[in-house]
């Protein structure tokens, strides 16, 4: 177990997967991995967690999921950013500042 | 877009579920391998590397199911679980059960049996070639709209209007069939050499009629109707070339039409119409008159071939004016107009209420799934509690409640397609026998569709309420926080059964009240041991009038000396009830003549034998009756009726002043007589023909010989029940001449009956729904108020021990079910005002907000109700203090 890591609601883990691939098509693994890297080990995304988000993500259009290659010569299921999910994941980030903007001034207040 | 990417990746998880799981796996199995390979670059052992990637996938079986139905799996294979699950709990509460699926085969069958006679009737094309384009043409006259054509007139028409493709004249009509056995009455039709052609039906065997064979003098040629054919001439094919004697006359057979084609009724036998109808106008005698059936040209409406043919038939005038009659225009109704008449305002309404009877049975099946959900309630929440969504929950009892219905919804139509077919033969003469009621795909898809919705719809309500996510307090209070929701919309599901049983009960009632009202019309002569017959003549070689009267004297004689025969006489132009007419115009003799022969007054006109008005009871006002002085050598007289007295001569006596009558000329009145409601009991206000004429029938001119020669119309006053008479009287005709056939025998109160055919069946079905809804009602109470008691067994229990009285208790449970009812009964009496407006037509006598009806209506339902909540009240009387204590 160890250190306690924070539960993430699933929209939020949503947005991640999205900022994820924005940077470049990868596969599930991958993701993980990068969000990780990203939060530099303050996050880390479950596989239980990380797999059926991609799958709701790919249902609704967001990214597409395609079978392909790897590095190490295996096939694996590549996911891409759409052109949607691109509009999606702007959405998301304004609306996540201006959430933790207002939470923030709420909790500075003495 | 999303739902389209959701909607093909549920499809291929539906056609390729093997195939989608297998890529998840492979998809799991290449991230536990990369996880694998980075433990072992962190340091682990091969095994222990692996085991803990795998470990991390955690629960894989839980999520395998969550990603399955995420990419789109899931819904079937859930689906199918809920389906065996529901009928598992179905089977293991089989009271329950049987309960909801009667009262859904009660309720779905009956619209069922509904929709398949408003599918026959208003859905359904008529079984002939196109047929929308095919049209009545009749003409518009003094009386009536919808006047019969004369046949020179059709002819004239016939030349050339651009705007109808055909046109065929046709008329009914009896042949007397002799020389094969024993002498039979056929039911035939003549037609016009094109009118086979003009429905697109063509003969199973041997030829159709041509234009040749459509002239006086040609060849005497018969087609025979297939049922005929195979009856009579061994469904041979030799039977072309053979020859049937009716009438006297050799008629040759030249084919067979199919027995598929049915056209208003089933005939026998059709001969060319053309051979029989004499098309010059300057025929004086009275006209014989034909219907007209036409064809649209294609993409002509209605509006424009009335138009031309208006133009045509003003034409005819002109060029002959020795035609000039009493014509004042043409009008074109489509035949499926005529065919389904009044029919679909009464089937709508029918529809609707039995639409009624279907919303109760399923209110009162959705207050039984409420009551058994609150049983449910803990197994709900547990299984919430382990994970369920709310969603899957829904689900589930949706599932159940649609599987409930669609199993009482197939009883149902089994039920429909057994009880319509009787139903329908209780009424032979409410609908049009070629619109045969039969089932096909619209009343299926009907049936299941209303099964589905109604089970959707009305299973949602109890999903929705027991679903509700308030986990803690309802494991806590072991069920009971979630009934009180339940309670309110059982009360209200109640309360709107109680509504709509009412409109149907005031419905019915007043449509009750309306068939007693009109049997107590005096329709102007006594229909009671009343019969009326025909019989057909070997047609003379000459017809001669004199001949003709000594033969009605002998038969009338004969007839009188049966025994329980009071009376007889001869009964010609038209009877009453029958829907038949004959009307001439008449005039004062010293009167001026209108121009247009439109303007002429108008009688109807009968001719009688001297023993018609004793027979009929028809009252003598002033004056006398006719008798064996008024032969055909005596001075021609009359007798009138009160309402063309009062016209002519106001409140003088009639008797004694001179009319002329149409082509019989000028004659005394003699008497006058009580007015004889010749069109219906309700119906004959309306009419435009409200005054009568009767003739002597011995008095009759000479050149009606050839009309009266084949047959006659008898009315028989009868002392005993008249249908005992029939085989008698039929002997009795036989033994004056063996070829002589009697037909269309019915008694007055039969003709009476069916006079009224429309209404009774409107009002038969309306009291069955008002009956069904009624019961439903009553036990949707008694269902709702048993549990809301039941339910309330602690605090009956409580109260008793507080020193509560039985009766206190019974008053408690009795006034919760009577405030349901008074709601239900003040909503529906509102209710009510509005609907019964819509039957305002059908009723007679009686208002559409007759008080006395809804007020005995509305007491009906309150007994009802109370009476429904007395076992229930009974039961809670007899609650022991003790053990509701414990229970709590």
């Amino acid at each position: 177990m160890g250190k306690q890591k924070p539960e993430l609601p699933q929209g939020t883990v949503d947005m991640l997967v999205l900022k994820a691939l924005s940077l470049g098509p990868m596969h599930g693994y991958g993701v993980g991995q990068r969000i990780a890297q990203l939060a530099e080990e303050m996050l880390k995304v479950e596989e239980g967690t990380l797999y059926p988000a991609l799958y709701r993500i790919e249902q609704r259009g967001w990214i597409k999921g395609e079978w392909g290659v790897s590095e190490n010569k295996r096939r694996a299921r590549f996911y891409k950013l759409t052109r949607a999910g691109r509009k999606q994941l702007e959405a998301e980030e304004a609306k996540w500042s201006h959430l933790s903007l207002a939470i923030g001034k709420v909790l500075r207040t003495a | 877009m999303g739902w389209l990417t959701k909607l093909s990746m549920r499809l291929r998880a539906l056609r390729h579920g093997d195939e989608v799981h297998r890529e998840i796996a492979e998809e799991w199995q290449f991230h536990i391998v990369l996880r694998t390979e980075e433990n072992i670059r962190r340091g682990m052992t091969p095994e222990e590397a692996r085991q803990r990637a795998e470990r991390h996938f955690g629960n894989s079986a839980h999520i395998k199911d969550v990603s399955w139905e995420v990419r789109g799996g899931g819904l079937v294979e859930t689906l199918w679980q809920d389906m065996r699950y529901g009928l598992r709990m179905l089977r293991k509460f089989p009271g329950f059960t049987v309960v909801a699926v009667l009262t859904l085969a009660l309720g779905i069958g009956a619209n069922t049996a509904i929709f398949s006679i408003v599918n026959a009737v208003l859905l359904r094309p008529l079984p002939y070639m196109q047929p929308d384009q095919l049209v009545d043409l009749n003409l518009k006259t003094e009386p009536s709209d919808q006047a019969l054509v004369p046949y020179p007139t059709f002819l004239y028409w016939q030349r050339e209007p651009h705007t109808l493709s055909a046109m065929s004249a046709w008329t009914g009509d009896t042949f007397n069939l002799t020389g094969t056995g024993m002498a039979t009455r056929l039911g035939g039709r003549r037609v016009s050499a094109n009118f086979f052609s003009l429905f697109g039906v063509r003969p199973i065997l041997g030829r159709d009629f041509s234009p040749e064979d459509d002239r006086l003098g040609a060849a005497a040629v018969v087609l025979v109707n297939e049922g005929f054919w195979r009856d009579r001439l061994g469904a041979s094919p030799s039977a072309i070339g053979k020859t049937l004697t009716l009438d006297g006359g050799h008629y040759t057979i030249i084919g067979v039409i199919p027995s598929t084609f049915q056209f208003w009724s089933a005939a026998e036998i059709y001969v060319p119409i053309g051979q029989s109808e004499n098309p010059s106008f300057d025929n004086r005698g009275p006209s014989r008159v034909s219907q007209i059936i036409g064809r649209l040209a294609p993409g002509v409406t209605l509006a424009q071939a009335r138009a031309e043919m208006n133009v045509i038939d003003r034409s005819r005038v002109v060029a002959h004016p020795e035609s000039a009659d009493t014509v004042t225009g043409v009008t074109i109704h489509s035949l499926r107009q005529d065919v389904i008449g009044d029919l679909e305002p009464t089937l709508l309404l029918l529809l609707g209420a039995v639409g009624f009877v279907l919303l109760i049975a399923c209110a009162n099946v959705a207050s039984l799934l409420l009551a058994r959900s609150t049983a449910r309630t803990r197994e709900f929440a547990i299984r919430t509690a382990l994970g369920a969504g709310r969603n899957r929950v829904i689900r589930q009892l949706l599932t159940e409640s649609v599987l409930l219905f669609a199993i009482g919804g197939t009883f149902g139509t089994a039920l429909a397609e057994l009880v319509t077919h009787p139903a329908l033969a209780l009424l032979p003469t409410a609908l049009p026998q070629m619109l045969r009621v039969s089932p096909d795909s619209h009343v299926l898809i009907f049936a299941v569709a209303t099964s589905g919705l109604t089970g959707v719809l009305f299973g949602l309500i109890p999903a929705m309420r027991t679903s509700l996510p308030k986990l803690q307090e309802t494991l806590k209070k072991g069920g009971r926080g979630i009934v009180a929701g339940h309670h309110v919309t059982q009360s209200v599901l109640v309360v709107a059964e109680i509504c709509l049983a009412l409109v149907l009960l005031t419905g019915a009632g007043l449509m009750i009240r309306s068939m007693n009202r009109l049997w107590n019309v005096n329709p102007g002569f006594d229909s009671h041991n009343l019969m009326f017959f025909s019989v057909g003549f070997p047609p003379p070689s000459k017809p001669d009038l004199t001949a003709i009267r000594v033969r009605d004297g002998e038969l009338g004689a004969k007839v009188a000396a049966l025994p329980g025969v009071e009376s007889v006489s001869v009964c010609n132009g038209a009877l009453p009830m029958s829907g038949d007419w004959t009307i001439t115009p008449y005039w004062l003799p010293n009167q001026p003549l209108p121009a247009n022969g439109a303007e002429k007054d108008a009688a109807e006109l009968y001719a009688v034998g001297a023993d018609y008005f004793r027979a009929m009871r028809i009252d003598l006002r002033h004056g006398r009756t006719f008798n064996k002085q008024d032969m055909h050598s005596a001075p021609p007289v009359i007798i009138i009726d009160e309402h063309l007295a009062r016209h002519l001569f106001a409140n003088e006596n009639p008797i004694g002043k001179r009319l002329t009558v149409g082509f019989l000329g000028v004659a005394e009145i003699v008497g006058e007589v009580e007015h004889v409601k010749h069109f219906g009991l309700d119906a004959d206000f309306q009419a435009q023909i409200q005054e009568q004429i009767y003739v002597p029938f011995s008095q009759l001119p000479d050149l009606l010989a050839p009309v009266l020669a084949n047959q006659a119309t008898y009315i028989l006053r009868t002392s005993v029940p008249p249908a005992t008479l029939v085989d008698p009287l039929r002997h009795a005709v036989s033994e004056t001449d063996s070829q002589r056939i009697v037909y269309d025998v019915q008694t007055m109160d039969e003709a009476l009956a069916n006079s009224q055919s429309e209404r009774r069946f409107s009002m038969t079905l309306l009291g069955v729904f008002a009956a069904i809804a009624l019961v439903l009602a009553t036990v949707g109470i008694y269902g709702v108020i048993s549990s809301l008691a039941a339910q309330r067994t602690d605090e009956i229990g409580i109260r008793m021990a507080l020193g509560a009285q039985p009766w206190d208790i019974l008053r408690m449970v009795v006034g919760q079910g009577g405030k349901m009812a008074l709601a239900g009964i003040t909503v529906g009496i509102i209710a009510s005002f509005a609907f019964t407006r819509l039957i305002a037509n059908l009723l007679f006598g009686v208002r559409s907000d007759d008080p006395a009806t809804f007020a005995s209506v509305a007491i009906l339902l309150a007994l009802v109700s109370v009476a429904a909540c007395y076992i229930p009240a009974r039961r809670a009387m007899r609650v022991d203090p003790m053990v509701a204590l414990r229970h709590e």
